[in-house]
């Protein structure tokens, strides 16, 4: 019986002694190869999932696999087959980097040659062969970050579990890390189960997004079609003169329906969607009227959550400290 | 010297309105009680030895030093305290704002001689409780004037220490040489008792003398008086000027 | 999936813990350091009670040679459980727990690490202790078997500090446990034999603390030479504080992993 690689879970709940439930009889699945991005703020339930899932945290009920393989029943084939990345970056200060891959590798069952080799060629890998050799202590947030990656894929896994891997980081390292995890995704074919609270990293990255607020799914679909749903993009323009605005007005409205702009502007909402821009930009030229200012807005996560939820996502949760505290305990 | 005073008391309040509102305030006494009752508790045989004629017993013996333990423990604490009142800003905004500094090392004293009276009679009266007789004759002042010169030499030590390092850092190097102190002294048995190189490093020791009169008050049977004060006094003297300085050191750091 | 055998997951352990260590020198110089100094100031201060009537030896430097290694052994476990629980803390534990490791592995490697500083403790301690006069009766041998006790008295020690962290995950719990233990050491016939503890409550406490047979073991070993009855008393309580404490940290790593 050929087993699904991928992740399906079946109205997973967890329920911790005090407090409501931290998740809440979710419902999702993750093809094989995919990115999966689980969009919440703090305390919706993320990192609990995660637990559960890497057979860190048993569930109160419901059911899940990961690779095939059931996460209560069968823990440790569902262990082999993941690589978990998760929030704090879980290192020792005393060892270096090589010697965290080398333990690593160890406790997988690599020989002694293999873990040498396959330590070379993921430090090489997160671009950390140069500070290979350096106590962790002395490691900035990022490349703690890179080496906590490396570290999930010393054994090669199928699926890769990162738990809010961008949190404070600097962009640079945010962008070589979001690089990183396409790369794994689209060259070597990992699954990737990413949890995040910033909108940008799930629009970039994500295949698919489920958007996760205070332990249920509120909505679930590409970023594109999750958008679209809440609504088209608007284009807003600034006439260069002001006596022109009934002139910008009539070409627009061509395009869309009109809604409330800035004053002295024209905005409508685009009925053909984001490509209809440059038929404007065309439009407007033909007229020969003349723009200051031509912007294109689209609906973005924030605006879906928003419609979801009726709460905005940036400063919407409750602390996730207490999900994580209550999870170790 | 209007200012002098008024700081002192405006410091010496709020810690001592700190102590109130954290029981912890006594944990100076812990250590000090815990080896008062293993020591009493387990080696009065030690009074048995021959040449060991202390009137008043073995757990009076021990109790002394139980005692000065507590108040000295009393003064590093204090240093710790002021610390962290340098660690969390607080020390600064104190600096600013008084108008005479050196009120600021007098309140943090009585404050610590405050605390040193009630944690040296919490270490009395378990030593009562636990069968400590009291003999006629007993000087209860002579007691009571070392017990308060050893808290404010603690204090002193350690708030100088404090005043210089500026961090929580300091708590080892206050602690440290304090506890030493304590311990290179005629701890089990009576001075003339030791011998090798601990009888010869608690000669040295000003602690021992003023460890031995203490005890002597006790047992009703004063010994060295005049010295042992003049010593505590001289002590007092250089830790001051210890103390000053370290002040002064704080306020060049600004 | 590959498992690798148990043996090489404890070494792998066993070697990050030692390679920990062996890195902070200040954890080493400490526990060799501070035992010893007490020991000094304490014997020295103590001399005059050889002199107590019906004292077994002449010599109170023989007579305490126990304490620094039972101090010592306190110390180096309290260390290891702070580290265990550190690891627990940082979540480097779930990231072990995430490889086919068996947990016990953790336990075993956490523990190679307290013997090896046992033993280190007990040879270095024999070797300072010896050249500052302590005169061991049981000779040679006898110095073998005092390592070897004081090594299962780590084991012991350890295994409890590793049960304290694995149930409470916090290294603050676990160091705070240590004015405890430093109690019980005391409350023991460490300063005194126990025929010679007049207080009645005291000797009590004394004769039913398994610390007074340990440090009876050992201390057998210096000042008497061979005593059959001791060294039963001494072993026998060592290994029961073995196997209870470690059968206790196993069973409470089952329930700590999901």
């Amino acid at each position: 019986m050929a087993r699904e690689r991928g992740i399906e879970v079946e109205n997973l709940v967890r329920e911790f002694r005090r407090g409501p439930r931290a998740v809440d009889g979710i419902d999702l699945r993750v093809e094989p190869g995919e990115v999966y991005g689980f969009l919440g703020p703090n305390g919706a339930g993320k990192s609990t999932t995660v637990l559960m899932l890497t057979t860190l945290l048993p569930p109160t009920s419901g059911t899940a696999t990961v690779a095939g393989y059931d996460i209560v029943h069968e823990g440790p084939q569902v262990r082999a087959s993941i690589g978990a990345a998760l929030q704090e970056a879980a290192l020792d200060p005393f060892l270096t980097g090589r010697e965290h891959l080398h333990l690593q590798a160890a406790l997988h069952g690599l020989s002694r040659k293999e873990r040498k080799r396959r330590g070379q060629e993921l430090l090489e890998r997160v671009g950390l062969e140069g500070a290979a050799d350096r106590k962790v202590r002395g490691y900035s947030g990022g490349m703690k970050r890179r080496l906590d990656l490396a570290l999930a894929l010393v054994h090669g896994p199928q699926i890769l579990f990162l738990d809010e891997p961008t949190t404070g980081l600097d962009p640079q390292s945010r962008s070589a890390l979001w690089a990183e995890v396409s790369r794994l995704a689209r060259e070597d074919g990992v699954t990737v189960f990413l949890t995040t609270q910033y909108l940008e990293e799930a629009d970039v990255l994500a295949d698919r997004v489920g958007i996760i607020d205070r332990g249920r799914i509120v909505a679930e679909d590409t970023p594109e079609a999750l958008k679209a749903e809440i609504g088209r993009p608007s284009v807003e323009a600034t006439p260069a003169e002001i006596s022109d605005r009934d002139a910008v007005a009539r070409v627009l409205r061509g395009f869309g329906e009109e809604i409330p702009a800035q004053p002295g502007a024209v905005a409508v909402r685009l009925s053909g969607g984001a490509a209809g821009l440059a038929d404007v930009v065309r439009a407007l030229d033909r007229e020969d009227v003349r723009v200051a200012n031509l912007r294109l807005d689209e609906p973005s996560l924030d605006d879906v959550f928003l419609a979801k939820t009726g709460r905005s996502l940036e400063g919407a949760g409750e602390g996730e400290d207490g999900d994580m505290e209550e999870a170790q305990a | 010297m209007g200012g002098f005073f008024q700081v002192a008391l405006a410091v010496a309040g709020r810690q001592v309105y700190k102590y109130f509102t954290n029981p912890a305030f006594l944990a100076p006494a812990l250590f000090p009680l815990f080896f008062f009752v293993a020591f009493a508790g387990g080696l009065t045989s030690v009074g048995d030895v021959p040449g060991f004629d202390y009137a008043a017993g073995y757990i009076a013996f021990q109790y002394v030093w139980a005692l000065l333990q507590a108040v000295s423990m009393g003064g590093a604490f204090t240093g710790f305290s002021i610390a962290g009142d340098f660690e969390n800003g607080f020390a600064r905004r104190l600096m600013l704002a008084a108008s005479n500094r050196y009120g600021i090392i007098l309140g943090y004293t009585i404050a610590s001689i405050v605390r040193a009276t009630m944690t040296g009679t919490l270490v009395t009266v378990i030593a009562l409780v636990t069968g400590m007789p009291i003999s006629g004759g007993f000087d209860f002042f002579g007691l009571i004037a070392l017990a308060l010169l050893a808290n404010i030499a603690a204090t002193l030590f350690g708030a100088g220490v404090a005043m210089l390092l500026r961090t929580q850092q300091a708590g080892p190097v206050i602690r440290t040489p304090i506890f030493l102190v304590l311990f290179l002294a005629p701890v089990f048995v009576p001075l003339d008792l030791l011998s090798g190189w601990i009888e010869v490093v608690a000669r040295l020791n000003p602690f021992t003398h003023i460890l031995e009169a203490a005890r002597g008050f006790l047992a009703g049977d004063p010994t060295s008086v005049a010295s042992t004060f003049t010593i505590s006094a001289t002590l007092i003297l250089v830790l001051s000027l210890w103390a000053v300085f370290g002040l002064r050191r704080a306020e060049r750091a600004g | 999936m590959k498992v690798p055998p148990f043996f090489t997951e404890v070494l792998a352990i066993a070697r990050r813990s030692t390679v920990r260590t062996v890195r902070q020198p200040a954890v080493i110089v400490s526990a060799l350091l501070f035992p010893m100094m007490f020991f000094s100031i304490n014997a020295n201060g103590l001399d005059a009670a050889s002199r107590i009537p019906g004292f077994p030896t002449d010599s109170y430097l023989d007579f305490a040679f126990a304490f620094p290694l039972i101090q010592a052994s306190l110390f180096g476990a309290i260390t290891a459980g702070a580290d265990l629980a550190r690891d627990i803390e940082s979540g480097f534990f779930d990231r072990l727990s995430l490889t086919p490791m068996r947990p016990v592995a953790l336990l075993g490697g956490m523990l190679a690490g307290v013997v090896a500083l046992g033993l280190l403790q007990g040879v270095v301690f024999l070797t300072i202790g010896t050249l500052m006069g302590v005169d061991v009766s049981s000779g040679f041998f006898g110095m073998v078997v005092i390592v070897l006790l004081t090594v299962l008295v780590a084991l012991g020690f350890g295994g409890i500090g590793a049960i304290l962290a694995i149930r409470t995950g916090s290294v603050e719990a676990v160091e705070s446990a240590f004015p405890l233990f430093f109690v019980a050491i005391f409350l023991s016939s460490i300063n005194l034999p126990r025929d010679l503890i007049e207080q009645d409550w005291f000797r009590f406490i004394a004769t039913v603390n398994p610390i007074s047979y340990l440090v009876e073991g050992i201390r057998s070993l210096v000042i008497t030479g061979w005593d059959t009855q001791a060294l039963i008393l001494g072993f026998g309580f060592a290994l029961a504080i073995v196997v209870v404490a470690i059968g206790g940290a196993a069973a409470s790593l089952k329930t700590r992993v999901a």
